[in-house]
């Protein structure tokens, strides 16, 4: 029972990070039908630059909280102008190409950010600063930190606020708008520039925020961390349904569920023959099993419904 | 106030549109009429900028607007109703009206606005909160009308106000539309349904092949017997 509580607790933790990312990725599917697979370098850099900035001034003597608060700002303006570039250079000129040009151009671009990243913070692995105090806590048995609680409420707060953005506000009416019958948007006086800019900008700050989540949770970054990450959380969406906003958020919640109990049970259940290093497993079956049954995923919007 | 001249569309290498010219005055109705594929959507999109025109000019209030950039078109005062309605399916009818108020930042203004849609078509009232996908094609037309008012436009595009929809359903769309011509709006209208088209009008052009082959006033041509034969069928 405490292993069940316990697995539940990380599978929060990772599914609120996976949740982050699967927004981006859905942002953009959502308004301009791309799978942006550069979204995983985006959280990457969001959380190696959060490493140089904040361990910079940490070095530098700044107190800790600060030095994380200016990680964090500067990770965040950092991706939303990666985002934006992204789409300035590699997709918009493909705006009116076929399909498969824009989504070979993602995997290239997601390359290049790779390699960028080799470039400038080398081949190992960088530790990431301890920004926040490592409080532990127990509860029914099972154990977790600040880190883990205060990643699942500022992912949580995100998501509202990114709620009330898409659904309260006049840019997300617009970006619904957009989403559903670009043309028209265009004639009520949306410009549709812009409002693809802002799909890639706030999903690339969202992404920052993801990747610093993962800095301060697994103490350790890579230049090729972005790749497995944004894989599960493109899984993720693809699970809640691409395109839909709650479908993410779910998706990524129970997509880091699954994994998490998978992998606290699997040694039972192979008998001891596999590991919970095999964790990465589940997130790809379930990519599999959606695809098989229900392509359009939990929330997955019917084709066909413009009138 | 709406000077075509010119005007020429084409699809790869197929000219839809050939070097038409015509113009319609402040408050007139005028009817562009012909049969399916003469060119009228078209020439209907080329001026509202959602295709690019392959030559020809349009002049607006004494302005060019050939190329601008689209969506600063409803800013100039032209608002079109697509056809085929393009309404936003997964917004609610209230936000659908006020998607057409987009470039409006006078909320008082734009709440009273409502409210007038509202009075055109109580049907839309009621349906206020509804998904716009949900609406039946009557009252979809409906929306993309009360929509393209929205944002006060000076002109207003009609194409196909009237395609698939009952008779009784194409009757009311046509009293709002009369009555919104009669308060002083001028209105370019495309219609298959020439008859119709040509009543509610002041005047009228003929379309055939991606030409303009006959002009006059809409009640002449309702007696022309190349129009009787050709387009209202007797």
């Amino acid at each position: 029972m405490d292993i069940f509580l316990q697995q539940i607790i990380n599978g929060l933790v990772q599914g609120s990070i996976y949740a982050l990312v699967a927004l981006g990725y859905t942002m953009v599917y959502g308004i301009m039908g791309l799978i942006n697979f550069a979204h995983g370098e985006v959280v990457m850099i969001g959380t190696l630059v959060t490493i140089s900035v904040a361990g910079f001034l940490i070095k530098a003597g700044m107190p800790v909280i600060f030095a994380g608060l200016a990680g964090l700002t500067v990770s965040v303006l950092v991706c939303m102008a990666l985002g934006w570039g992204l789409e300035r250079v590699a997709y918009r000129p493909l705006r009116n190409a076929p399909r498969l040009t824009p989504l070979i151009t993602a995997i290239g671009m997601s390359i290049v950010l790779q390699n960028v990243a080799m470039i400038i913070w080398g081949r190992n692995y960088l530790t990431f600063p301890p920004l926040l105090p490592s409080v532990a806590f127990e509860f029914g048995g099972a154990h977790f930190t600040a880190v883990q609680v205060i990643i699942v409420l500022v992912s949580a707060l995100t998501m509202g606020g990114l709620l009330f953005l898409v659904y309260r506000t006049k840019l997300g009416m617009a970006m619904r708008a957009t989403s559903q019958n670009p043309a028209v948007a265009s004639l009520m006086g949306v410009n549709i520039n812009r409002v693809i800019a802002a799909a890639f900008i706030i999903g690339s700050a969202l992404g920052a925020l993801a990747g610093i989540m993962v800095g301060t949770y697994y103490e350790i970054a890579h230049y090729q961390m972005g790749f497995m990450l944004g894989l599960k959380a493109f899984t993720a969406a693809v699970l809640g349904g691409i395109g839909n906003l709650a479908g993410a958020m779910l998706g990524g919640i129970l997509l880091g569920l699954i994994e998490a109990l998978g992998a606290g049970y699997i040694g039972d259940l192979t008998g001891g023959f596999l590991g919970s290093h095999y964790q990465d497993i589940f997130a790809f079956l379930v990519l599999i099993v959606v695809l098989m049954f229900k392509p359009s995923g939990l929330f997955g919007e019917k084709t066909g419904d413009r009138a | 106030m709406l000077e075509v001249t010119g005007l020429r569309v084409a699809y790869g290498g197929i000219q839809a549109v050939r070097s038409i010219t015509f113009h319609v005055n402040q408050g007139e109705m005028v009817a562009l009429i012909g049969a399916n594929g003469a060119g009228k959507t078209s020439t209907l999109k080329a001026i509202a900028r959602v295709l690019d025109a392959a030559g020809g000019d349009v002049h607006f209030c004494g302005e060019k607007v050939t190329r601008i950039a689209p969506h600063l078109m409803i800013s100039k005062g032209i608002a079109l109703v697509p056809e085929g309605r393009g309404v936003f399916p997964r917004l609610s009818v209230a936000e659908n009206l006020a998607m057409g108020a987009f470039v409006r930042d006078d909320k008082a203004a734009i709440a009273d606005d409502l409210e007038r849609m509202y009075g055109y078509f109580p049907r839309l009232k009621e349906r206020e909160t509804q998904l716009a996908g949900t609406l039946s094609g009557g009252e979809q037309q409906m929306l993309a009308i009360g929509r393209a008012l929205m944002s006060r436009p000076k002109m207003l595009l009609l194409d196909e106000p009237s395609m698939g929809l009952a008779p009784l359903m194409v009757q009311k769309i046509f009293e709002v539309i009369k009555a919104v011509a009669a308060e002083g709006m001028t209105i370019l209208l495309i219609e298959q349904n020439a008859k119709l088209a040509l009543q509610s009008s002041q005047r009228g052009y003929v379309m055939e092949s991606g030409e303009i082959t006959l002009t006059g006033e809409s009640a002449k041509l309702l007696d022309d017997p190349k129009v009787r034969a050709a387009y209202l069928g007797e």
